[in-house]
């Protein structure tokens, strides 16, 4: 079999290194490799009209580190800019907007590159995307001029880069991403309660032997042992119990929760505390760890994507593979191998994670097996294997944006047909009004209502008839195109989440569109 | 042959009027919305009413709120913040550099964003928030906290509230709370970071801080015994060194949670002990974290919780649409998992010890004693005092001080709750954490009481 290297190195005493330092609070959500990632990554913003947003949140990736920034912007510096732009000042009026933001942004973190463009008066954008630069993600803010826009797509599909466009006016705000292609997450970072995997129904030797080991003469153990037997083996020797009785495994809700006071009546209660603390863990997680493990759906639909012989040949896809075989095989994942905390003995709790983790190491091997028999698996690293098989239960793949996307009508008739029941089903209502609006002013400074609804009219039946929507567009109207530093500040820091995530390949970022209401302080993500 | 393309840049800026620096807000403060109420008044003296307000920005969100406030047209502007600049926090407040590390963060915040935003004026008060006298408070007419302790936010929104006076309007101070560290719905959610809270409280009008204080359970200690003598994960060893280790053999004066020689010592010591119990996973980085109670923060997060709140502050002063509070008041952000926002009404409790009438019941077993009883309150959910002093009706139960109250009524901790007051009375607890507010229970005894034979 081949090995598997899962032993920590022994620690090295010594303390944290200036960049640890300054960047704790950070790695503690996204450890060295996502840090690395951000500062392996220039981004490119492309910036227009207000100009607040874009630079908000460049603001909240210069200062966790990211490798470089570039800003292309036209436009130079006025008195309004300064109303709402912080990385400018009254020394900035009448200079390129591009110039001084960047040079105000990289104070904030001087191991960030910055740069800007144009670099000389008249320079075209075409000569921005042919000086050979690698941007790892590009993002323009609304409004932006056609060419422009055609440009910068056109450069994203070549390139395989992800795209992001933001539109803030006003108290209104939307952000849409365009990945290009498929993008799977393994590091989803589930929550820790969501994790816990014990294989209760299904135990193997060395764990049934740890259970009727600790269990045994269990009605003569003294107090203290009685008191420390860990919830684990007390479920096990109760459902050797049940089984013993009624043939079968408890499955029923019933049958759970009968079972469930059987384990309780096992307590002793003659002590001064009037029960046992091992015991009142067992109870409480009868529920929830005494069911056969099911797919989630999340993972279902990776097992069922077919990816293109490109895609397949990836480590992500080759690795699936093999966890798609190793559960046609055993109908379970991988074993992740993590106990929770339990009231034990040090040693025994100590024994019984070991149990675990030894089972762990053999499906791991077991899939690396399968991986490196594939014709592609050969240089797929051990580290991600193991990672992949520990968190096979919450892996993710996002679509990204349709080829071909329902029509705008399609999804307008389906929200407001949603909305028609929000009352009744405590649902908010639909955002996608703001969005139309917005979006109806895409390449235009400023518009009136009635020209944002004609416009969003083309798409959308019966427009300005819709109450909500012709508010949306009176509320767009209004901000004549201005930005609010507060729905811009908010907006960036979204949007910075998500760039984060796109490039950390960690956490799970939006499909594909989030619409900010900042009048009732509520966002909604819509796939459009 | 077509034009080459230039930089987007060639939209036009918007203006109304080019030479106005805040062409931008007078958008909405000028002009009507379709949510505007009847009252909204967009004229001159209506807008110019927003120079004379003055708004309090308190703790770890300073930056972002300074920020984001001075650029919402606020003209003056308080900052209250005690603590000092820490390295590990410039991924994240931006106004302060390397070389500032040691100083205060209320003055070297004020004086950056007043020397970036012309016309403001920020007043930094370098000083915990429980410094500050009632007068103090009295004179803003918004407060926003982005305070890191759940016991500052008690402090502050009970202060806000016994403010309020209904022979005098404006004593009412619109309160809104931002956070980043302790947004966990009964402690379900774990994974920080990602994730925030903001809300509007209108004092004695709408739920408070302490209505909704259940929503942020605190912490479950681990129990000393299972540090003593069975420890099982990492954070137990470290927990052991902290707590026990350090009393036993006292290495230096006293714990500095700053000092990496006093957390080197502490990680050697958890190593040793894990090593001694087989315990894999003690870190210089977990011990730090476990001994600080250290929570991830990133900028982005804050930004979005900092900038909701001003959106709200900004809301409340210029009526430019409605803001949260009287309806809606209370908007939790995830970011972890897509992005999901939950925005939705917290009821005002009635028996709110805080803005509430009614004395709240407080279930007790009468066979408790009164020291059991104390160290109870601690724990539960809707209390959550670590140190409270106790008053039945007619006389005191325990004082924590002055000293020579705490040694007359140290006594009573050895007796009985049964023995001290009867079921149906009502005690009044204080504790440092509300500022001079009482708690209000009235006693329901669970169990029959039996007396000491
Ligand atoms: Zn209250």
């Amino acid at each position: 079999m081949t090995a598997v290297i899962t032993d920590q190195a022994p620690p090295i005493l010594k303390g944290p290194s200036d960049k640890e330092k300054k960047y704790d609070r950070q790695l503690r959500l996204w450890a060295a490799s996502g840090q690395q990632a951000l500062e392996d990554a220039h981004i490119l913003l492309l910036n227009s009209g207000a100009g607040t947003v874009g630079v908000e949140t460049l603001k909240n990736l210069v200062l966790p580190g990211i490798g470089k920034f570039t800003i292309a912007d036209n436009a130079t510096v006025k008195h309004a800019d300064l109303g709402v732009n912080f990385f400018l000042d009254e020394d900035c009026l009448g200079k390129p907007r591009s110039e001084c933001c960047v040079k105000l942004l990289q104070e904030l973190n001087p191991d960030v590159k910055g740069d800007w463009f144009p670099r000389e008066k008249g320079e075209s954008l075409e000569s921005l995307f042919g000086h050979g630069h690698n941007f790892t993600l590009i993002m323009y803010s609304l409004p932006i001029e056609a060419e422009s826009l055609a440009l910068v797509q056109k450069y994203a599909e070549k390139n395989q880069v992800p795209l992001l466009s933001i539109h803030s006016a006003g108290f209104y705000s939307y952000f849409r991403i365009h990945l290009p292609g498929t993008f799977p997450i393994v590091d989803t970072h589930p929550e820790s309660t969501a994790t816990t995997d014990l294989r209760l129904l299904t135990p193997w030797p060395e764990l049934s032997k740890f259970a009727a080991d600790v269990t045994a003469d269990i009605e003569n153990q003294s107090a203290h042992e009685h008191g420390h037997i860990p919830y684990v083996a007390l479920l096990l020797h109760y459902l050797g119990k049940w089984k013993d009785i009624h043939g079968s495994l408890p499955s029923t809700y019933k049958e759970k929760t009968a079972f469930r006071d059987t384990v309780s009546a096992g307590a002793r209660r003659d002590n001064p505390e009037g029960g046992e603390e091992n015991f009142d863990e067992a109870t409480a997680a009868v529920l929830k760890t005494i069911s056969a493990p099911s797919l989630a759906s999340s993972v279902k639909e990776v097992f069922d994507y077919k990816p293109s012989e490109v895609e397949a040949s990836s480590s992500f896809w080759v690795i699936t593979d093999a966890i798609k075989q190793f559960y046609g095989k055993h109908n379970a994942l991988p074993l992740p191998g993590s106990v929770p905390d339990m009231k034990a003995q040090s040693t025994i709790y100590v024994q019984l994670q070991n149990i675990y983790k030894a089972k762990a190491r053999r499906d791991i091997s077991e899939v690396l097996e399968i991986v490196r028999a594939h014709p592609s698996g050969k240089d797929v690293e051990v580290a991600e294997i193991e990672t992949f098989s520990k968190n096979a239960a919450f892996i993710k793949l996002i679509r990204g944006i349709d080829s071909t996307p329902p029509s705008i009508q399609t999804i307008a008739s389906q929200e407001f047909e949603n909305d028609k029941t929000a009352e009744l089903t405590m649902m908010p209502l639909s955002l996608l009004p703001i969005y139309l609006s917005l979006n109806a002013t895409s390449h235009l400074p400023s518009a009136s209502s009635s020209d944002i609804l004609a416009t969003v009219g083309k798409d959308v039946l019966g427009a300005s008839d819709n109450q909500r929507l012709v508010e949306a567009a009176e509320e767009v109207a209004r901000a004549k195109g201005g930005e609010l530093h507060n729905i811009s500040a908010l907006t960036g820091g979204m949007v910075a989440q998500e760039v984060i995530k796109i490039i950390t390949k960690q956490y799970i970022p939006i499909d594909n569109t989030c619409v900010f209401d900042g009048i009732i302080s509520r966002a909604q993500v819509l796939r459009i | 042959m077509s034009q080459p393309v230039m930089v987007a840049g060639t939209i036009p800026v918007p203006a109304l009027e080019p030479d106005s620096r805040w062409t931008y807000l007078d958008n909405v403060r000028r002009n009507t919305g379709p949510y505007t109420s009847e009252e909204f008044d967009t004229s001159d003296e209506a807008v110019s009413t927003m120079d004379r307000l003055k708004v309090l920005g308190a703790g770890g969100l300073g930056c972002e709120l300074l920020k984001d406030l001075a650029l919402s047209g606020f003209k003056d502007i308080h900052v209250i913040d005690m603590d000092t600049i820490d390295v590990s926090n410039l991924n994240r407040q931006f106004l302060f550099r390397h070389s500032d590390v040691g100083k205060s963060k209320a003055e070297v915040a004020a004086r950056f964003v007043e020397k970036r935003v012309k016309g403001v004026s920020i007043t930094p008060h370098n000083c915990k928030i429980q410094d500050k006298d009632e007068d103090f408070y009295m004179q803003f007419n918004i407060v926003i906290c982005g305070l890191d302790s759940i016991e500052a936010r008690r402090w502050m929104n009970s202060t806000l509230i016994n403010l309020a006076d209904p022979e005098n309007p404006e004593s009412y101070k619109p309160l809104i709370d931002g956070g980043t560290e302790d947004c966990q719905i009964a402690g379900l959610s774990t994974q920080l970071g990602f994730k925030g809270q903001s809300r509007v409280v209108f004092p004695t009008i709408t739920s408070c801080l302490e209505c909704q204080l259940d929503m942020h359970a605190p912490r479950q200690a681990v129990p000393l015994c299972t540090l003593a003598t069975i420890p099982r994960q990492p954070e137990h060893c470290i927990e052991w060194a902290h707590i026990i280790a350090w009393e036993q053999e006292q290495p230096f004066p006293k714990l500095d949670n700053d000092d990496p020689e006093h957390i080197t010592w502490l990680y050697k010591k958890a190593l040793a002990r894990a090593e001694e119990f087989k315990i894999s996973g003690v870190t210089y980085s977990l011990t730090q974290g476990v001994v600080k109670n250290i929570i991830p923060a990133i900028a982005s997060t804050n930004a979005i919780i900092a900038a909701s709140c001003c959106n709200e502050a900004f809301k409340i002063a210029t009526q430019t649409n409605p803001s949260l509070g009287f309806e809606e008041n209370y908007m939790m952000y995830s970011g972890n998992d897509s992005i999901y926002t939950y925005t939705f009404k917290h009821e005002k409790k009635d028996d709110c010890p805080v803005c509430g009438q009614l004395a709240r019941d407080l279930e007790v077993d009468p066979n408790f004693t009164l020291q059991e009883f104390i160290e109870s309150l601690a724990e539960r959910a809707e209390a959550q005092l670590k140190k409270p002093s106790i008053r039945a009706e007619s006389h005191t139960l325990y004082m924590q001080s002055p000293v020579s109250l705490e040694e007359m009524t140290r006594p009573n901790l050895k007796k009985k709750i049964g023995e001290l007051v009867g079921n149906g009375d009502e005690i009044a607890i204080t504790d440092p954490s509300l500022g001079t507010v009482n708690f209000k229970y009235k006693l329901k005894f669970f169990k029959e009481y039996r007396a000491a034979v």
